[in-house]
């Protein structure tokens, strides 16, 4: 069954069209990557999905339900439920690492601050970053800011990750555990998109990746069997893009 | 030629003009918008008390010091200049009841809401376009949770709180700086110059200035956020939202200040003589 189902997706800046038509579905439990080059409108693509952006027509199904139709209330239970990965961590600097993770948990549970603060121990050190909780975001490291960026995002324990760019600007080790992280999720049923412009890190969590270009999707690939060594013309086109080469030459 | 070429880009008198008058009622609509909506969402869950407080602490307490020495300043100054110019006409002893009643009905109120438009609408601003260039009004947003409530209503209510008590401050130590001017430079008697205002000194005169100043202080908090939660173009945004901010909250004061004292006096004459 489709979770994410973006049709006819339209949305423009300005006089700058960003997407023409937009066609999109992820089935449940499915990562899929979402890829393109610079201001090919990715990251606007996730945003919508939570409503941060309005696309100008089309229709955006998250669990099948309209985005664009719903209110308040409901806009919170969707965004309680998809949890977005933002690029810098988007972390808040004015509070302690433990205060970001316990933010969603105080807005949205009604449990104890004594569960708050074993929830809060155990999701760091599963994220590798236990034992920082009084220090703040700006203390730390980018890729502890990255995963602590991800660990506040599905402390809820979401049905639906959207990740934007969550390896970039990281070094192998970080990138790797992060990986492992989605991998992990992924595991525990979690639907995801992934947009990045890191081949590798897509290649070893997605079951299909799709390309971005022109404001539509062009190809989809599946991931599942050895794409490398997949002669269609859609696993050339993706070789290619991950080595380095512009993909209107191909397209 | 880059000169020339500068000269071009520059846009006609008339679309400047057009475009200010677009810019001036896009502001009012998008004000309005979210003075309404904040009050709207004032009154329903979740309440973020603790953040109040926060707001009540900073735009109070820590406002203090700027706020004694701006009105012991000028209530010092004030007796000194009535002091020194009515002494020709033998009118010294009018300058209790001229001091006391300019600060409680205008200058308490009206300086104590622009001295904090500057610290505190800037602050505001600032802290809120950071806020919007590192994404985190978007992970508020994508937490579920809502940035007018987290972030304008504690702010709202917090300056809302704290301006009126900062005013009765300032009028205080503005009328002690005049005593102490009016006892050493001018040689009247401390006894004399509070005798004078507990005799001509009404209730009035005190409501007529402090009912002001929610209103001032709802403008000042409005429109910190508002220039904070529209901040654009990175850092550079933050600056330009920052200085925005001070100066349409220093106007939104003074065009209030004059509507305000006009309503505030019909009222008066209202309750005075029915």
């Amino acid at each position: 069954m489709a979770e994410i189902e973006i049709k006819s997706f339209k949305k423009s800046f300005g006089s700058k069209v960003v997407h023409k038509n937009v066609n999109l579905t992820v089935n449940k439990g499915q990562c899929v990557g979402l890829i393109g080059g610079s201001g090919a409108g990715k990251s606007v693509i996730l945003r919508s999905l939570i409503a941060l952006e309005r696309p100008d027509s089309g229709k955006i199904l998250v669990q099948g339900k309209s985005v664009t139709e719903l209110n308040e209330k409901e806009l919170i239970e969707l965004r309680k439920n998809t949890a977005y990965v933002f690029q810098g961590g988007a972390l808040f600097d004015s509070m302690t690492v433990y205060d970001n993770i316990a933010y969603p948990l105080r807005e949205h549970t009604q449990i104890s601050e004594e569960e708050i603060q074993k929830k809060v121990s155990d999701i760091l050190e599963q994220f590798g970053i236990g034992g920082n909780e009084a220090l703040y975001p700006a203390d730390l490291s980018g890729g502890m800011q990255k995963r602590l960026g991800l660990a506040r995002a599905i402390v809820l324990e979401p049905e639906i990750v959207l990740y934007d760019e969550p390896t970039a600007g990281l070094d192998p080790y970080n990138t790797r555990k992060i990986q492992e992280m989605i991998l992990t999720l992924k595991k525990r049923g979690v639907t995801s998109i992934l947009v990045t412009h890191d081949m590798p890190s897509a290649f070893a969590v997605c079951d299909s990746i799709a390309i971005l270009l022109d404001g539509e999707i062009k190809i989809q690939v599946q991931c599942d069997g050895d794409f490398r060594k997949d002669e269609s013309k859609d696993s050339e086109v993706l070789r290619k893009f991950a080595d380095g080469y512009k993909l209107e030459e191909y397209l | 030629m880059s000169v020339l070429s500068r000269k071009k880009t520059l846009p006609s008198a008339p679309s400047s003009i057009g475009r200010l008058i677009f810019d001036f009622l896009n502001f009012i609509g998008q004000f309005s918008l979210l003075m309404k909506t904040t009050f709207l969402q004032m009154f329903s869950k979740p309440f973020y008390g603790k953040l109040v407080i926060e707001q009540i602490y900073h735009t109070g307490l820590r406002s203090a010091p700027l706020v004694i020495v701006t009105s012991l300043s000028v209530g010092m100054v004030m007796a000194l200049q009535f002091g020194i110019g009515l002494e020709k006409f033998g009118g010294k002893l009018y300058v209790p009841r001229l001091v006391s009643v300019s600060f409680l009905r205008e200058l308490g109120p009206a300086l104590t809401s622009v001295m904090i438009a500057a610290r505190v609408s800037a602050g505001i601003a600032s802290e809120v376009g950071s806020m919007v260039v590192t994404q985190q009004i978007d992970a508020i947003l994508a937490l579920g949770t809502s940035p007018i409530k987290r972030i304008v209503i504690p702010r709202v209510i917090g300056v809302t709180i704290a301006l009126p008590l900062l005013v009765v401050f300032a009028n205080m130590i503005g009328i002690g700086g005049a005593l102490f001017v009016a006892s050493i430079e001018l040689g009247l008697d401390p006894l004399f110059f509070y005798k004078k205002l507990a005799n001509t000194l009404e209730l009035y005169d005190y409501m007529a200035g402090f009912c002001k100043t929610p209103f001032f202080a709802i403008f000042i908090a409005i429109a910190g956020c508002h220039y904070g939660l529209t901040t654009s173009k990175g850092t550079r945004g933050v600056g330009i939202a920052t200085t925005r901010a001070v100066v349409v909250s220093c106007i939104l004061i003074f065009i209030s200040d004059y509507i305000l004292t006009k309503f505030f006096w019909i009222i008066e004459q209202w309750m005075r003589y029915g």
